[in-house]
Formats: C-alpha cells, sequence, structure tokens
C-alpha cells in the first residue's frame, strides 16, 4: 500500500481558530500516540461529561497518513454549506436547523454477522483508537469538493472489534432517526432512515474512517455529530452522517440514494469523471477553497476515486465501473 | 405624468433590486460557501417570478377591471428577460468559463440544460417585438400570437427548475401552481368567450398602445 507523504503543518496549526491558546495547552499535555485516551481523561477533568465532547470541543490528534497540500475549506463554509436532508434540503438550513441536535448521550450498535455484536456508547467509541487528523478531499456528486481536515480513525479498527464472520461481506449504515430534532425527516423527501452501505473490503481500506471531528473539535451537529464515516473516493452522500447502527450482512445493502433514483445514484458511487450523473457532467468540479469569487470561476478536472486511485483503484480491478457505477 | 408612468417609475428600481442584493452581496464575500451557485439560483428564481408577474397582469386587470395595469405588462416582461440574460450568462461564463464544446455538449445531453435552453431562446423575440414600433409592424393580432410563446417559456422554465433538483422538487411545484392558476384562467377566459357568456373581450394591445 502506497502511504503519502502527510502534509508538513497540521491544518489546525495554520488554520485560526478561538480558543486556540487552550487547545495548545491541551496539546501539550497529551503525547502524540495514545493521545486520545489521555484526551479523554482530560476532557472529563474538565466539565461535565455531558458537555465535554459536544460539538466544537476539542479534540486531541496525531497526524494520519494519506494527506494533501492543497488548499483547505475554510471551516466556516465546511460548517454553513451542508448537504443534510435530515435538517433541511438547503444548503445553509443544516447549521441553523441542527443547533440544537442532542449528540449526548449517544450509542452506537454493531451487529449482525459478527461474533461479538457490541452497543458503543460514543465516549468509547472517542477512545477505541488514537484520533488521526486525516485531510481528505471531498467530492459531492453535485459538482463541488473540499478539502477537509477530518479527525478520526479507520473504520477497520471499529469492525475488528466486533469479529466479522466469514459470511459478512457488506456493511450497512444507518443514521439516526429522529423526527422530532430533524425536521427534514417530517417530509418524504428520502424513505427515512438514511442507509448507506460499503463492501466489506471498502469498508476495512485504510483510506476508510470512522470520523468524529474536524479542524481539531468534535464533530459540528450539520457534518454529521456525533459519529459518521468518510469514504474520500465516493461520493459525499457516501459518507453516512449521525451513525446509529453498522451492521454486517451478507446481501448488498440498498442505499437510500440508490432507492430513490436507481439511474442516478449507484451502490458504488465512486467518483469517476467518465461517468456522468444524467443530468450533469462529473468531468469538473467546482473546488470550494476561500480563493475569493474570480478564483471560483475556474473549475478543476475531477480525478477518478477523487484522486486515491493509486489506494484504492485495485478494490475493482476487473469491473465495469460504468456498470457499477 | 400618468398612474402608470409614476407606478413604472416605482416598480423600476424594484425590479433592479434582487440585482444589486446580488452585487453587493458579491463585493462583500457574502454569498456563501459557493457564490456562483447562489448567482446562478438567484438570476433564475428572479427569471421565473418576474415571468409569473408578467402572465399575471392580464387575469388582474381583467379581474378587477384595472384596465391601466396593462402598460406595466412589457417593463416587467423585459426585465424578466434581463434577469433570464443574466441567468444565462452566469451558465455560460461563471459556470462554464465560456467552454463552447463542453455547453454544446451540456444543451445536447441534458434535458434540463435543453429546456432552460428552450425557455430562455423563445424570450428573444418577444424581447426584440416589444417595442411599439414593433407592434405596428407586425399588427396586433399577429403580435398577440406571437407572444403567446410566453406560455411555453414560462412552462420549460418550470420544468427545467423541476429537473435541476436533485430530489426535492416542492419549489418548482409551488410556482408550477401558479402558472397552472394563470394559465388556467385564459383556458377558462377563452372556454367562456368561445360559448358567447362572457363580455367582449379587452383588446390586448391598445393598452400597450396607451402607455
Amino acid at each position: 500500500m502506497l502511504i503519502k507523504k502527510p502534509a508538513d503543518v497540521a491544518s489546525s496549526e495554520i488554520t485560526p481558530k478561538r480558543a486556540y491558546l487552550s487547545r495548545r495547552t491541551f496539546m501539550a499535555g497529551a503525547a502524540a500516540a495514545g493521545a486520545s485516551l489521555l484526551a479523554g481523561r482530560k476532557l472529563l477533568e474538565m466539565g461535565s461529561p455531558a458537555q465535554v465532547v459536544e460539538a466544537g470541543a476539542k479534540l486531541s490528534t496525531v497526524k494520519g497518513p494519506f494527506g494533501t497540500d492543497e488548499k483547505l475549506t475554510p471551516y466556516k463554509d465546511v460548517t454553513t454549506y451542508n448537504n443534510f436532508y435530515e435538517f433541511s434540503t438547503d444548503k445553509d438550513g443544516p447549521a441553523a436547523l441542527a443547533k440544537d441536535f442532542r449528540t449526548r448521550p449517544w450509542q452506537v450498535k454493531v451487529e449482525g454477522l459478527v461474533q461479538k455484536p457490541r452497543t458503543f456508547d460514543i465516549d468509547d467509541i472517542l477512545k477505541l483508537a488514537p484520533l488521526e487528523e486525516r485531510v481528505y478531499r471531498h467530492r459531492c456528486v453535485e459538482g463541488w469538493s473540499m478539502v477537509i481536515p477530518w479527525v478520526g480513525y479507520p473504520l477497520s479498527s471499529l469492525l475488528k472489534q466486533v469479529d466479522p464472520l466469514g459470511k459478512a461481506k457488506y456493511v450497512e449504515f444507518t443514521t439516526i432517526l429522529d423526527p422530532k430534532q430533524m425536521p427534514g425527516q417530517r417530509a418524504r423527501i428520502l424513505d427515512w432512515p438514511y442507509i448507506e452501505g460499503l463492501r466489506l473490503d471498502e469498508a476495512m481500506h485504510p483510506l476508510a474512517i470512522l470520523c468524529v471531528g474536524l479542524y481539531g473539535e468534535a464533530l459540528p451537529n450539520q457534518d454529521g455529530a456525533p459519529v459518521r464515516i468518510v469514504v474520500p473516493w465516493k461520493y459525499g452522500f457516501k459518507s453516512a452522517k449521525s451513525l446509529v447502527k453498522i451492521r454486517l450482512v451478507e446481501q448488498q445493502p440498498i442505499n437510500t440514494w440508490n432507492q430513490a433514483a436507481p439511474s442516478e445514484y449507484g451502490f458504488y458511487s465512486n467518483v469517476n469523471p467518465q461517468v456522468d450523473h444524467p443530468r450533469w457532467s462529473q468531468k469538473m468540479e467546482r473546488r470550494i477553497d476561500g480563493s475569493g469569487f474570480f478564483a471560483s470561476i475556474k473549475k478543476i478536472p475531477t480525478r477518478p476515486f477523487n484522486g486515491y486511485g493509486d489506494q484504492v483503484a485495485q478494490l475493482y480491478a476487473g469491473m465495469d465501473l460504468r456498470k457499477y457505477f | 405624468m400618468t398612474r402608470v408612468g409614476w407606478l413604472k417609475l416605482a416598480i423600476f428600481p424594484l425590479c433592479l433590486a434582487p440585482l444589486g442584493l446580488l452585487v453587493w452581496k458579491a463585493a462583500n464575500a457574502n454569498l456563501g460557501a459557493n457564490p456562483i451557485e447562489a448567482i446562478t439560483h438567484s438570476t433564475g428564481d428572479w427569471t421565473l417570478r418576474l415571468l409569473l408577474v408578467t402572465l399575471a397582469i392580464t387575469p388582474l386587470r381583467k379581474l378587477t377591471g384595472q384596465l391601466w395595469l396593462i402598460g406595466l405588462r412589457r417593463m416587467i416582461g423585459l426585465f424578466a428577460f434581463f434577469y433570464g440574460c443574466l441567468h444565462f450568462l452566469t451558465y455560460i461564463w461563471l459556470d462554464q468559463g465560456f467552454d463552447v464544446h463542453s455547453m454544446a455538449k451540456d444543451v445536447y445531453k441534458r434535458p434540463f440544460i435543453t429546456m432552460g435552453f428552450t425557455a430562455f431562446v423563445l424570450l428573444i423575440p418577444l424581447a426584440v417585438t416589444s417595442t411599439r414600433k414593433m407592434i405596428q409592424r407586425l399588427g396586433g393580432r399577429r403580435w398577440q400570437w406571437l407572444h403567446r410563446l410566453i406560455y411555453v417559456t414560462a412552462t420549460a422554465a418550470i420544468v427545467h427548475f423541476t429537473w435541476a433538483m436533485k430530489k426535492d422538487i416542492h419549489r418548482p411545484i409551488e410556482y408550477g401552481i401558479v402558472l397552472a392558476m394563470l394559465l388556467g384562467y385564459r383556458v377558462v377566459a377563452w372556454a367562456r368567450a368561445s360559448t358567447g357568456n362572457q363580455p367582449k373581450r379587452v383588446p390586448e394591445v391598445t393598452g400597450i398602445a396607451a402607455d
């Protein structure tokens, strides 16, 4: 496997953030490896457990692999331009409507074809493996893209905890169903709850992460708090948010967008400039990186597997990616 | 000045306000994460809204008996065309960067672009023949027939809007309902007129000549 050189400077360091100093102090106290453990404990000391790791709380991270030196999308854009239909179909809707979304208490059931099914408390998830900063490109099926410093660890770290059985071929992810808190779920725009799926080998790939934060802090609610997946070589909708259930199954799951419009959104949905969406081209993308209005006029070419072909192309060897789009 | 004159003087800047707001927001880097998308949506929305206002004038004047309202129609219709031009320009310049090859493919391959393009192209003859001279040259009846193209444009615009949506089409449907009401009014008025239980129609063109 090819491990690219990570970015020299952690994005959290070059990004001006509020309460920056406190984070510095915080980081000073944590050794690089195993920092998350320490961090969890330290956070618990700092305040009531109900608040400490909710949206915006600082997380201590180590630098992860697969970095990129592309310009980061500003924090403001990552947190105000969101596709999160559970709250709203307007891009600026989730930021406001998810403000009071409760992410504690929170549990994630991991079940299905596994040796040791288990329900994880969110605070256990945060401590399961060292939290890494993973700077990934994020390509939306709509034709825009971002570069986001996620915080998380390989999804495989979680899946190994439950010992998948040999029969398990796919992993199904379910987002919370809570129309009281999620106004978008009161309309049948999609068939709630939101379901996504990956092949088991995709889910076990080191690029696929279980994500609990971005920009060095706990996930903002509108970005899928408290826990989501990030699968950077696929269109953004594959990276399911606010997870409550992960099931290992034998049959290919029916993911929500595929069910809604099978000719437009496939199960795989790997980023592929050669396969257009039936209603728009996927050859180019508009990068949202805070470079200003005129710079954003120029689109950039979309790369196969969102530029992660070296890492993931072999997963699809021999497959017709036009058929399995 | 006449009543229509004063009203036009007030409505003119009102019709420019959406553009003003866009420019002001752009100058203050306040168009959100994806400014070009914001501009595309705003100019598209206003094209459609003004098309519907234009189409509302005939029913309004007939229902209220305020026949002078016709004097507003040309200006508002031309503003619809103006925003349509901005919407089109946003697409060819800001979105496609004048890439003729990619645009030609888009128009050919993508029904929602084809539909939007059709809607826009059909507005051009209406804008061109909006002057008093052109009305006289064409003659009222022919002019009126030509300008019924706006029904096609407005319908195509709604379809364009619907097909551009990923999934949530409640907004195009809302606009569609308004359009259906405006066109429905005409169908009913026409049916009544042809069965003869409607007072004589007010000729469309006299109002324009009088403004």
